[in-house]
C-alpha cells in the first residue's frame, strides 16, 4: 500500500509532472507565476480542485455513467462538476481572502477550461484507480503543478533582474526557461517502472 | 430514442442539484458589497485620467464611498459631477475649481521663421527630436496635432500652425500636457483670463528674432502689476494665479502682446 503510495507520488509529481512533462496547464503556468506568492495561492486552489474533482469524477464515472451506459458522456459529465467545484472555490475565495482573489483575477475561472483538472480526471480512468487511488492521484497531481509553478514563479523573480537582450525581455526568455526546466524534469524518466 | 431521454435527464439532473448547491453556497458565503460604488461609478466619465489623485474611475468610487475621499476631487467631471456624488453620498460639495489646458505659444506662420525645411515624420515628438523642430524659436509649437489626436474631448485644434485649446471642450484631463514633446502645455484655473502665452527663456533679443510675439523679458508687466502677481523666470514673465485679479494691465502694457486675455 505505501509502496503504490511513493509510486504514485513521485509519478504524479516528478516523472509525469502534469505542466512539464504532460504540457497541461499551461496558461496559468505562465499567466499566475510572475510572483512566487500568487503562483502558491494558485496552486493551492489547483491542489483543492483537483482532489474533489478526482473523487467526484470518479463517483460520476463508476455510480451513473457506467450505471447507464452513458461513458460517452465522461468529457461534458466531468466539465459540469469541475465548472461547479471551481465556482465554489471561487466564492470562498472572495469572502476569505479578497487580495488572492484580487491578484488572481481571471485565472481562477480559469482553472475550469484548464486542461490540467480535466486531465488528471480522465488518467485516473484511464489507468483503472479506485477511489482512494483517484483521489491521492489528483491530489498529488495538484502538489506537481504547485511544484512546477512555484519552480517557475522563483526562475522568473531572477529573471526580472538579469540581463536580458532586448528581443527576448518579457515571454521570450520565459517561455525559453520554462523549455529547459520541462527538459530538466525529463530526466525523471523510467525512474519508476 | 430512450437512450437519449436517460442520457439528457442524467445530465440535466446533476446540472439543477449543482445549479442549486452553488445558490446555497452563494449566500453563505454572500460578499457585503456597497450599492454608492456602483452609483458613484455611473456619475463618473470613466476616462481614468488620474487627476483626482486615484488610479482609476473605479478606484474613486471606493474611495469616495467607503474612505470618505472627498467628492469634489474629479476635475473631468467638475461641478455637476461634484454635486451629483454629494447628492449620493449626503454631503454638500464644494466648489470645484474649473481647470483648462492651455497652448503656451502664439507663434503662428505669419510671425516666425524656419530654421530649415523638415520633411520627415509629422509628428511633434518625430520633428521635436531634430534641434527642437523646424521652428527658430526652440520654444515653438510645431502645429504637427499630436495633442490633437490625443483629446477624446475635441478640445484642441490646429490653426494657423500652433494648437489652439477650445476652453468650452477641455476637461482639463491632462493628456494634451503629458504628449506635447516641448512641455508647452499647461493646465491653469478657467477663471483666470489673462496668461503669458509664450514659452521662451531664450533672451530678449533672440526671441525677437525668431517669433515678433514672444516675451523678451522687458519686465513691464512685472513693474505695472498692481498685486505683484508677475515674476520672472530667466526671461519669461510667469503669472501667478493666486494673486492675480484679472485686471489686464499688463496687456496693455506688453511690447510684443505676449500676455493676452482670454475672453
Amino acid at each position: 500500500m505505501i509502496n503504490v503510495i511513493i509510486t504514485s507520488f513521485l509519478s504524479a509529481v516528478l516523472i509525469e509532472n502534469f505542466v512539464l512533462v504532460r504540457f497541461l496547464g499551461i496558461c496559468p503556468f505562465l499567466g499566475v507565476s510572475k510572483k512566487i506568492d500568487t503562483a502558491l495561492g494558485m496552486g493551492v486552489a489547483v491542489i483543492f480542485v483537483m482532489a474533489i474533482a478526482s473523487a467526484v469524477t470518479w463517483m460520476l464515472q463508476e455510480y451513473i455513467l457506467k450505471f447507464f451506459h452513458l461513458e460517452y458522456l465522461q468529457t461534458i459529465g466531468f466539465i459540469l462538476v469541475i465548472a461547479t467545484l471551481v465556482q465554489l472555490v471561487e466564492m470562498v475565495l472572495q469572502k476569505t481572502s479578497k487580495s488572492l482573489y484580487k491578484a488572481l483575477g481571471v485565472y481562477l475561472p480559469l482553472i475550469t477550461t484548464n486542461c490540467a483538472i480535466l486531465g488528471a480526471c480522465l488518467i485516473n480512468i484511464q489507468k483503472g484507480f479506485d477511489l482512494i487511488n483517484s483521489l491521492l492521484y489528483g491530489i498529488f497531481a495538484g502538489v506537481g503543478f504547485t511544484l512546477a509553478l512555484v519552480l517557475f514563479a522563483g526562475i522568473r523573480e531572477r529573471l526580472e533582474n538579469a540581463e536580458v537582450p532586448e528581443f527576448l525581455k518579457g515571454f521570450p526568455i520565459s517561455l525559453i526557461s520554462a523549455s529547459l526546466v520541462s527538459l530538466a524534469f525529463f530526466g525523471f524518466q523510467g525512474l519508476v517502472k | 430514442m430512450i437512450d437519449i431521454i436517460i442520457a439528457a435527464s442524467v445530465l440535466g439532473i446533476m446540472g439543477i442539484i449543482f445549479g442549486i448547491g452553488l445558490s446555497i453556497a452563494a449566500k453563505v458565503f454572500a460578499v457585503e458589497v456597497d450599492e454608492r460604488v456602483a452609483e458613484i461609478r455611473k456619475v463618473l466619465s470613466g476616462a481614468n485620467c488620474g487627476m483626482c489623485g486615484c488610479v482609476s474611475c473605479d478606484a474613486y468610487a471606493e474611495a469616495v464611498a467607503l474612505k470618505k475621499f472627498k467628492v469634489n476631487a474629479c476635475v473631468v467631471g467638475g461641478n455637476i459631477v461634484a454635486n451629483a456624488i454629494g447628492n449620493i453620498m449626503g454631503v454638500k460639495a464644494d466648489e470645484v475649481k474649473e481647470v483648462t489646458a492651455r497652448v503656451l505659444c502664439n507663434g503662428v506662420c505669419s510671425v516666425t521663421n524656419d530654421k530649415f525645411l523638415y520633411s520627415g515624420v509629422k509628428t511633434c515628438l518625430a520633428e521635436a527630436q531634430i534641434y527642437n523642430g523646424r521652428k527658430s524659436c526652440s520654444y515653438a509649437c510645431l502645429g504637427n496635432g499630436d495633442c490633437v489626436k490625443v483629446c477624446d474631448f475635441d478640445a484642441i485644434y490646429i490653426k494657423d500652425g500652433i494648437a489652439m485649446v477650445n476652453e468650452k471642450n477641455c476637461r482639463a484631463c491632462g493628456k494634451c500636457v503629458a504628449t506635447c514633446p516641448k512641455k508647452i502645455i499647461v493646465l491653469e484655473p478657467k477663471d483666470n483670463k489673462v496668461t503669458v502665452i509664450c514659452s521662451s527663456k531664450d533672451k530678449g533679443p533672440i526671441t525677437k528674432k525668431n517669433c515678433s510675439v514672444g516675451c523678451i523679458g522687458c519686465t513691464l508687466c512685472v513693474k505695472k502689476c498692481p498685486s505683484n502677481a508677475i515674476n520672472m523666470d530667466g526671461h519669461l514673465a510667469i503669472i501667478d494665479y493666486e494673486k492675480c485679479t484679472n485686471c489686464g494691465e499688463c496687456v496693455t502694457v506688453c511690447p510684443t502682446k505676449a500676455i493676452v486675455f482670454y475672453a
